[in-house]
């Protein structure tokens, strides 16, 4: 089920805002799409993403995409347990196969962002 | 469906797209002196013909009969046993092995060459070869721009200038800048790269500090602190090394080159008027995903078998597409092969041999042009197999000396105006006593 706690991009990452704090992901429909993930390239904290723009890479044994930011932010934390365990991606997407925490810059961006039933259509067809 | 490549409609398109007038139009660069508008092709020869007039033409190479020439490519031996292991049809007919279930060779043979790179360089990991030194050098600088999201380079001018060059067009498309860092060139100077001047000028837009070992007068770097110097900023050390050179200095992993990039072509490829050559790349571990390039992997089949494959593909071409880590490297496995055949053949005795007596060459070189009171060392710093030296009318005396089968090394001043009159002479194990004595006749003779 895709969670109605956050937001999502047409390219398929969510953030979840906790006050200033959101945290990003990528959705299981992305997770599912790309097969068994091998590699996660994240970004370095301090880094300052952009919404809509590049910030890393996920490899799977089958494909490479770019990951893009769902909202501008400087990363604050990343998932390091990814290093080690990159199938945290496959397995638990919404939970424990977060990839970075950023601090919002611009938190009304989130509008641009679909909810949880407009993603679920956008991915059901 | 049509296989022809483009259609004169589909051309228009392209060249509207990219603003051109006409396909004669992308050719301007090249000088119209040098540009062929017709080919006039002669009628058909016979076999015999044929062989005569190839022999008529290679008559007309000029081969020294004794040669100082360097200044990035060495003659050394050259094991007949490289030859022999080069030509078999399995690996000089053999195209990219792609398919591992029928490419075990060549796939080994990849991965003991970046073995032996690995431990010649002390690095972690060594990619399965590059077009030649120059582009390995350029190539390792954009991934130094890829690592720490930076954009400038910063260039010793102690780097071969043939290699910034190929380094400038690398640079050119993407908008990197290049910051030259001047050597300590001066009057008395010691020829190396200064590391007060690195430490001064590094800061965090350079991505990295390129510096070659020994540099390109042969003078041995200071490469711990040049390293220090960079990464007090957080900007990686790329080590342009000679090969030969790391069976007797220190591995460039030892004093924490972050890339290492390198002219293969002293492991078992003759000089051929330029090429084909083989570049050497070697970084960390933690970089492999931004190392351009082909990479071998060891592992195992279903029944538990060792083989190899092609591994880490995902940065390359076939599969990232426009994102690769690359769009534009090459790799030379045949003269990889025969880097891996002649590092195999003389063993790590062999070329700590070849490099003590290279190394000993240029020091009776320089010590008999001074004796002789023709020249004197230009630079203070202590060398490797090449030397700087000052003498008169330098430029002259070596096309004086060219025409009579001796190449005096290499002129510097069209590359260096600040250091008129001086030669750059390469030695090797092939330099024998007799061929320095009769360089210095030579000059002797030619005042």
């Amino acid at each position: 089920m895709i969670p109605d706690d956050r937001r999502y991009s047409r390219e398929h990452e969510w953030v979840r805002a906790d006050g200033s704090i959101g945290t990003i992901g990528i959705t299981s429909f992305a997770a599912d799409e790309l097969g068994d993930i091998v590699f996660v390239e994240l970004p370095e904290v301090g880094r300052k993403l952009k919404q809509f723009a590049a910030f890393g890479v996920v490899e799977s044994v089958k494909a490479v995409s770019d990951l893009f930011a769902p909202i501008s932010g400087e990363v604050t934390e990343v998932n390091d347990a990814l290093n080690a365990n990159p199938e945290l991606l496959n397995t638990d997407p919404f939970g424990a196969g977060w990839i970075a925490k950023v601090s919002l810059t611009d938190p009304a961006e989130a509008d641009q962002l679909l909810d949880a039933a407009a993603y679920q259509e956008l991915t059901a067809g | 469906m049509g296989y022809s490549p483009h259609t004169p409609a589909d051309r228009d398109v392209m060249l509207a797209a990219i603003g051109a007038g006409s396909v004669d139009e992308l050719f301007d660069d090249i000088p119209a002196a040098v540009r062929s508008t017709r080919f006039e092709v002669p009628p058909p020869l016979a076999e015999q013909e044929v062989r005569a007039e190839l022999a008529r033409l290679a008559g007309r190479n000029r081969i020294p009969r004794i040669s100082f020439l360097g200044a990035g490519v060495y003659q050394h031996l050259i094991p007949s046993v490289v030859g022999e292991v080069i030509g078999r049809a399995e690996f000089s007919t053999s195209y990219t092995p792609y398919q591992p279930e029928v490419s075990q060779g060549t796939l080994q043979s990849i991965y003991e060459f970046q073995s032996l790179i690995c431990e010649l360089t002390g690095m972690e990991v060594a990619s399965a070869s590059h077009y030649d030194g120059a582009t390995a050098t350029a190539e390792a600088a954009l991934m130094a721009c890829r690592l720490t999201h930076r954009d400038a380079i910063a260039v010793s001018s102690a780097v071969n200038p043939m290699v910034r060059r190929v380094l400038a067009t690398y640079c050119s498309g993407p908008g990197i800048e290049i910051v030259e860092l001047a050597a300590d060139l001066g009057e008395g100077g010691s020829g190396l790269t200064p590391v007060s001047g690195a430490a001064a000028l590094l800061d965090d837009r350079f991505s990295c500090l390129v510096v070659q070992q020994p540099n390109f007068f042969g003078g041995i770097e200071p490469m711990h602190e040049l390293a220090e110097a960079a990464h007090a900023s957080g900007t990686q050390l790329v080590a342009v090394v000679e090969p030969t050179s790391l069976a007797l200095l220190e591995a460039p992993g030892e004093y924490g080159a972050d890339i290492v990039a390198a002219e293969g072509q002293p492991l078992g490829i003759p000089p051929s008027y330029g090429g084909p050559y083989v570049g050497l790349m070697a970084t960390r571990m933690a970089s492999v995903r931004q190392m351009p390039g082909r990479l071998a992997g060891a592992t195992r089949d279903v029944q538990g078998r060792k083989g190899y494959v092609l591994t880490l593909q995902a940065r390359e071409q076939h599969i990232r597409r426009e994102k690769a880590a690359s769009n534009i490297c090459t790799n030379q496995a045949l003269c990889a092969l025969a880097a891996t055949a002649y590092l195999t053949a003389v063993g790590p005795d062999g070329l700590r041999e070849v490099a003590d007596l290279s190394v000993t060459q240029a020091r009776h070189l320089a010590s008999a042009l001074e004796a002789a009171g023709i020249g004197e060392r230009r630079f203070s710093a202590p060398y490797f197999a090449e030397v700087a030296i000052r003498l008169p009318d330098a430029a002259r005396r070596h096309a004086t000396l060219a025409e009579q089968g001796i190449v005096a090394g290499f002129v510097l001043a069209p590359d260096y105006p600040e250091l008129p009159d001086t030669l750059l002479l390469a030695t090797t194990e092939l330099t024998t006593d007799a061929d320095i004595e009769a360089l210095v006749a030579a000059l002797e003779a030619t005042p």
